[in-house]
């Protein structure tokens, strides 16, 4: 089978490309910096309609998971990465005849704000979405399923928080803090949250690609939902760093987050916030899911417990 | 007919194609437009007839319009004037209403079988109408409404305050007070969507014309021109022999109990469920009243069910007594009191039982008993089935306004009570005559109203002669209130038969005869002894502090009729076993004596029963499994439960000699619908089959419904399963049980194992999320409590022993210092709270409302 990933230069896109490789398919991968990885490769933006034909043409499959998923940033570099990179690559598989895509989506799409508990995958949502992230994603993800026709079949999966050994979004995020000792615990800590560690992930992906499912959004997950206290606790031992020990009340973060944002848009700085309104609320309300529907429709399950992923994180740190 | 457009858009509940309008003409010849609901079934089964009352229209009615059984039509119209039907120049009266409605049924060409449903003065039009048109009347079902001015009441005192003319017209017609109080009764509260959806019809003054005239129609007067046609249903329905169903709101400030029992007098044959909680607007207040209604029109047409005991086969329930009239060997010793022989005992009862029917007292009478466990409350209640009444009973660790709910709703004839008792009757305004359990000063009878004390009774008796014997296996002799641990207290009524049973189940369980005596260390088992014809001794403790009980008063009371069997409870236990150590050689002799020992109303952990040995060297250690409603289904004893080891749930043992045990599996989503099985290993919800077992549910048509829907089973609302050895093991109560995505999980199990844990005091296992999906979260409390009682997530280390005990997979593990546990036993653990706690703070925080 030949699949094209997009954005394979990040963990997850790197993992799947692997897995697709290691049971026998023809990979093309196509981001902007090369990925080293022993394929097909094409190097070019997702928003480059030439790029991306050249990389969509002759592809049975595509899987689409570039992205920009910084937490901050302006508003034109969301839209033009998420929702014009999306229409172009609709566009070339709709031109190349290509009959799959699997548009890769986060649950954020369809998050208000309020706690989630054991919610499916609700509708992607602009109007509600919390900052530019998500709503560039619900954007994204509409017009994938939009597309979504006799003769492109589109599926959009929403892995829930990745994570794993060479994460450069959540993980070190948290392990840096952490070991700078600004890492805080908000409200009670005790909020449910899922993630999904990332070789489940990939192997999610892998089956999203092969199942008949289509024109709807599932969420994936490890379906072990945790306080999240707990899992910043796990991550930053298995980093070995020392674990969160302040806490900040809810409103104080949340109003913080407000404040941040406002100096950060005001001086347009580019770098990464200590904290935002939309990480406050994702760090101290609940967000897991119902994972029946997504398990049905993939023929997939978790191979990889919570704790078997701790401990290869772990292994992963103390072999650095 | 037409389709109406003048219904609003948007009305919460309503499918807009129910909407219909029909124009018919009346006797005179006037032509009105009906507005109605309809769910316009052809070629129907039969047809609900739903007649709302003032001032309501037929919105009341959607959730039956919705809920309606297969192949039933259900029509709901808006009486003329109301709603959205056409508006009256003048007013209508009861006469006019009753032949309206018979109009329209002609108009829309139902021809039955009809089933009538009537609320508020709804009940009144409908039950006119179905006296009318008994040739296709199927049922008639009636909710919080009335028929008649019951003796000497002066009329609802809100419908007469809106009744005084000046008030009337401001209040109904000129605001829309009347139309928004009515709305404003409902308990729980409305949503303004509901309310507004009521008010909707009755936006003006000349739009509530009707609703004024309506309250001036209800005949409080005599010689109101109404009053005729009122009395002539209310007399009309004595005779009305279609299966009838009462539906209650005992909340009701203007319906109040004695219309219920008004109606109930009227129509004796009718079921009734009474929805605690709810008030006036039933359908709003008790949603669930739809399905229950559904239920019972769909079983009018199913096989009826066996038909009651008419024998008196069974023995009566004082035939050990009987038995033993001139046997002057002790029956009852109160250590520290009195002495009571078989004889004395035997005589007291037939005097009671004669005083009572003397006293006015009729067969099938209901008494509530207020007296504390003493020779007094065993008197009564064997003269109370002697004279062919009911005993009704409630646990005082309901509190006051928990026994209030409970007796009140029981309709009670009379009730006997110590001068505790008599005031908390007072206070809980109970009917009927009292009799005092002991002689009171005169002023203290005044002010308890007692018509007689228990002596009086005797020398009432006594000049009588004895009581006649009138009583059946399938009369009625007791209602037991359950404990609430999972809602309101339940009644459970039991027949003569199953009493009979009962005492019969429990003398075989434990091989009792007319050698044994035993001790009743929790006092209220000593009522049992006369009916089990064992003669019995109470211990010389404070009869509401079973815990103050050591193992010297134990054997002192043992002594005092050398007893061979002890029936206990735990909290009775725990003491004993710590105060063995104080035993003298003289007391372990009288201990050594005793064969077996029972203990009953909680589990008993086997640890303390293995203490006990010391205390009871030679006894068989044993606990039955059962509840209010059959008792005892199965028994283990020491030797069983250590041989059965651990496993999922507690080891209850085999059911007894013929009952019958049975499992009803698990859905994922937690409910037991499934057809029984008795197939090892499979977990579900026990049901349970023995001539012991309950009648019914007092006043609980739905529940009752609901509980025995596999014909001659119990469901009991317990989860467990049994094994290959055919014991059965009970894993936790049915609403705790947590269906996650990957199966239920069944609480009891795994709270064990955790338990096992050190440090570990108690845990409480629940579920967070929804049905079918939901996460596993322990909750437990340190070996060292403080006070708190809100929880926290727990330190990791103990987070992961948690979690490598449980067996099953755990989203979170919590402290707290205090679990919620029942009233009675303080020993069931509330987890439906512990998972409405554990849900809000695993949640996390909420986003601050005005930017969500």
């Amino acid at each position: 089978m030949r699949v094209l990933v997009t954005g394979a230069s990040g963990m997850l896109g790197r993992v799947t490309a692997q897995a697709l490789l290691a049971r026998g398919d023809e990979v093309t991968v196509l981001q902007r910096r090369p990925a080293g990885l022993p394929c097909r490769e094409v190097l070019g933006d997702v928003a480059d309609p030439g790029a991306v034909r050249r990389a969509v043409t002759g592809q049975d499959a595509i899987l689409h998971l570039a992205a920009k998923v910084d937490v901050v940033g302006p508003w034109p570099e969301y839209a033009r990465a998420n929702v014009v990179g999306t229409r172009t690559v609709l566009g070339a598989c709709r031109a190349a005849g290509v009959p799959r895509l699997v548009h890769v989506s986060s649950p954020s799409v369809a998050h208000a704000g309020a706690a989630l508990t054991g919610v499916g995958a609700e509708p992607a949502d602009p109007a509600t979405a919390r900052g530019n992230y998500a709503r560039s994603k619900a954007l994204a993800e509409r017009l994938a399923l939009a597309a979504d026709s006799a003769s492109l079949a589109v599926l959009a999966v929403r892995p829930h928080l990745v994570w794993g050994p060479g994460d450069t979004q959540l993980v070190q995020r948290i392990v840096t803090r952490a070991r700078s000792g600004r890492l805080p615990v908000l409200g009670t800590g005790a909020a449910l949250i899922d993630t999904t560690y990332v070789d489940n992930a990939a192997a999610a992906l892998v089956a999203a690609v092969d199942s008949e499912a289509h024109g709807e959004p599932l969420v994936v997950s490890n379906g072990q939902p945790r306080p999240v206290a707990e899992v910043l606790a796990r991550l930053c031992a298995a980093a070995g760093v020392p674990g969160p020990r302040r806490h900040l009340p809810f409103p104080v973060a949340w109003a913080a987050g407000a404040v941040v944002e406002g100096v950060w848009t005001a001086t347009g700085r580019r770098s990464t916030p200590p904290l935002t309104r939309f990480l406050a609320e994702q760090l101290a309300t609940a967000h897991w899911f119902d994972q029946r529907r997504t398990r049905e429709a993939l023929r997939w399950r978790p191979e990889v417990p919570l704790e078997e992923g701790f401990a290869r994180l772990a292994a992963w740190y103390a072999a650095r | 007919m037409n389709s109406a457009p003048l219904l609003p858009a948007g009305l919460p509940g309503v499918d807009p194609a129910w909407s219909r309008t029909v124009v018919v003409a009346d006797a005179t010849g006037a032509k009105h437009t009906w507005h109605l609901l309809d769910n316009g079934v052809r070629d129907p089964v039969g047809t609900l007839l739903c007649v709302h009352g003032n001032p309501t229209w037929s919105y009341l009615w959607r959730r039956l319009v919705a809920a309606a059984p297969p192949g039933w039509r259900v029509v709901a119209p808006d009486q003329l004037g109301m709603g959205f039907s056409d508006r009256l120049p003048e007013p209508r009266a009861l006469a006019q209403r009753i032949d309206d409605l018979g109009d329209l049924t002609a108009a829309l060409g139902i021809t039955g079988p009809v089933v009538t449903v009537g609320h508020d003065w709804g009940g009144v039009v409908s039950l006119g109408w179905a006296l009318a048109h008994r040739d296709q009347l199927r049922g008639v079902v009636l909710a919080n409404t009335a028929v008649a001015m019951p003796e000497g009441d002066l009329g609802p005192a809100l419908i007469r305050l809106a009744h005084a003319p000046g008030v009337r017209a401001a209040v109904t017609v000129g605001t829309p007070v009347f139309v928004r109080v009515t709305t404003a009764l409902s308990r729980p509260p409305l949503p303004a969507a509901v309310r507004n959806a009521f008010a909707a019809p009755y936006a003006g003054r000349d739009r509530r014309r009707a609703v004024g005239d309506f309250v001036a129609d209800i005949p409080f007067r005599r010689d109101h021109p109404s009053r005729v046609r009122q009395e002539a249903v209310a007399e009309g329905i004595r005779s009305l022999d279609v299966p009838a169903l009462l539906l209650w709101g005992p909340r009701d400030p203007v319906f109040g109990q004695r219309y219920l029992d008004d109606l109930r007098q009227r129509m004796p044959h009718a079921a009734l469920h009474r929805y605690e909680g709810a008030s006036h607007l039933l359908p709003e207040d008790a949603p669930q009243y739809a399905r229950a209604v559904a239920q019972w029109v769909t079983d009018l047409d199913a096989t009826p069910p066996a038909p009651a005991l008419a024998g008196d086969t069974a023995e009566r329930p004082w035939a050990a007594l009987a038995a033993r009239a001139d046997d002057e060997s002790p029956a009852v010793v109160e250590v520290g009191g009195g002495t009571v022989s078989w004889a004395q005992l035997h005589r007291r009862v037939e005097d009671l039982a004669a005083g009572l029917r003397a006293a006015g007292l009729r067969p099938g009478a209901r008494v509530g008993l207020l007296v504390e466990p003493s020779a007094d409350l065993t008197a009564a209640v064997y003269a109370v089935w002697r004279a062919g009444g009911v005993i009704v009973v409630v646990d005082r660790g309901l509190g006051l306004p928990g026994m209030r709910r409970a007796l009140r709703g029981a309709s009670l004839d009379a009730v006997i009570g110590s001068a505790q008792g008599l005031a908390a009757a007072r206070a809980m305004g109970l009917p009927g005559p009292r009799f005092a359990a002991g002689p009171l000063p005169a002023p203290a009878r005044r002010a308890l109203g007692v018509a007689h004390d228990l002596a009086e009774l005797e020398a009432l008796g006594r000049a009588a002669g004895p009581a006649p014997d009138v009583s059946a296996d399938g009369d009625d002799r007791a209602v037991l209130f359950t404990s609430g641990a999972t809602g309101p207290a339940k009644g459970v009524v039991y027949t003569q038969a199953q009493v009979a049973a009962q005492l019969a189940q429990v003398r075989a369980a434990y091989g009792l005869t007319a050698a044994d005596r035993f001790v009743a260390a929790f006092a209220p088992f000593a009522v049992l002894g006369p009916g089990l014809g064992v003669a019995s001794s109470v211990p010389d403790v404070d009869v509401t502090a079973p815990g103050t009980l050591t193992a010297a008063g134990l054997a002192y009371a043992v002594r005092a009729v050398d007893a061979t069997v002890v029936f206990a409870a735990p909290a009775a236990l725990r003491r004993v076993a710590a105060t063995a150590g104080g035993l003298t050689a003289e007391q372990r002799t009288a201990l050594a004596g005793v064969r077996l020992l029972m203990s009953a109303g909680a589990p008993v952990p086997a640890a303390l029963l293995r203490r006990l040995r010391e205390v009871l060297p030679a006894a068989e250690m044993h606990t039955p499994y059962g509840m209010t409603e059959a008792l005892p289904v199965t028994d283990v004893s020491l030797e069983e439960i250590e041989a059965a080891g651990a496993g999922d749930g507690v080891c209850v043992g085999r059911p007894l000699p013929g009952v019958a045990v049975r499992i009803s599996p698990l859905s994922p989503t937690g409910t037991a619908d499934a057809p029984l099985t008795a197939e090892p290993g499979v977990t579900g919800e026990v049901c349970v089959r023995g001539a012991h077992v309950k009648d019914r549910y007092d006043a609980l048509w739905a529940t009752e419904r609901a509980a025995s829907r596999d014909p001659g089973w119990h469901r009991t609302g317990d989860v467990g399963h049994l094994d290959l050895a055919g014991r059965l093991w009970v894993e936790g109560r049915l609403p705790h049980v947590v269906p996650t995505a990957a199966g239920v999980v069944t609480p009891v199990g795994v709270e064990q194992r955790v338990e096992q844990l050190d440090g570990v005091a108690a845990a409480a296992v629940v579920g967070v999320g929804p049905a079918g999906t939901q996460a596993v979260v322990v909750v437990v409390v340190p070996d060292r409590p403080g006070r708190r009682r809100s929880l926290a997530p727990a330190a990791p280390a103990l987070a992961d022993a948690v979690r490598a005990a449980a067996g099953t997979e755990v989203a979170a593990v919590l402290v707290t210092d205090r679990l919620p546990v029942d009233v009675r036993h303080q020993s069931k653990v509330d987890r439906t709270a512990v998972a409405r706690r554990a849900a809000r703070l695993l949640a996390g925080s909420r986003t601050p409302a005005r930017h969500r």
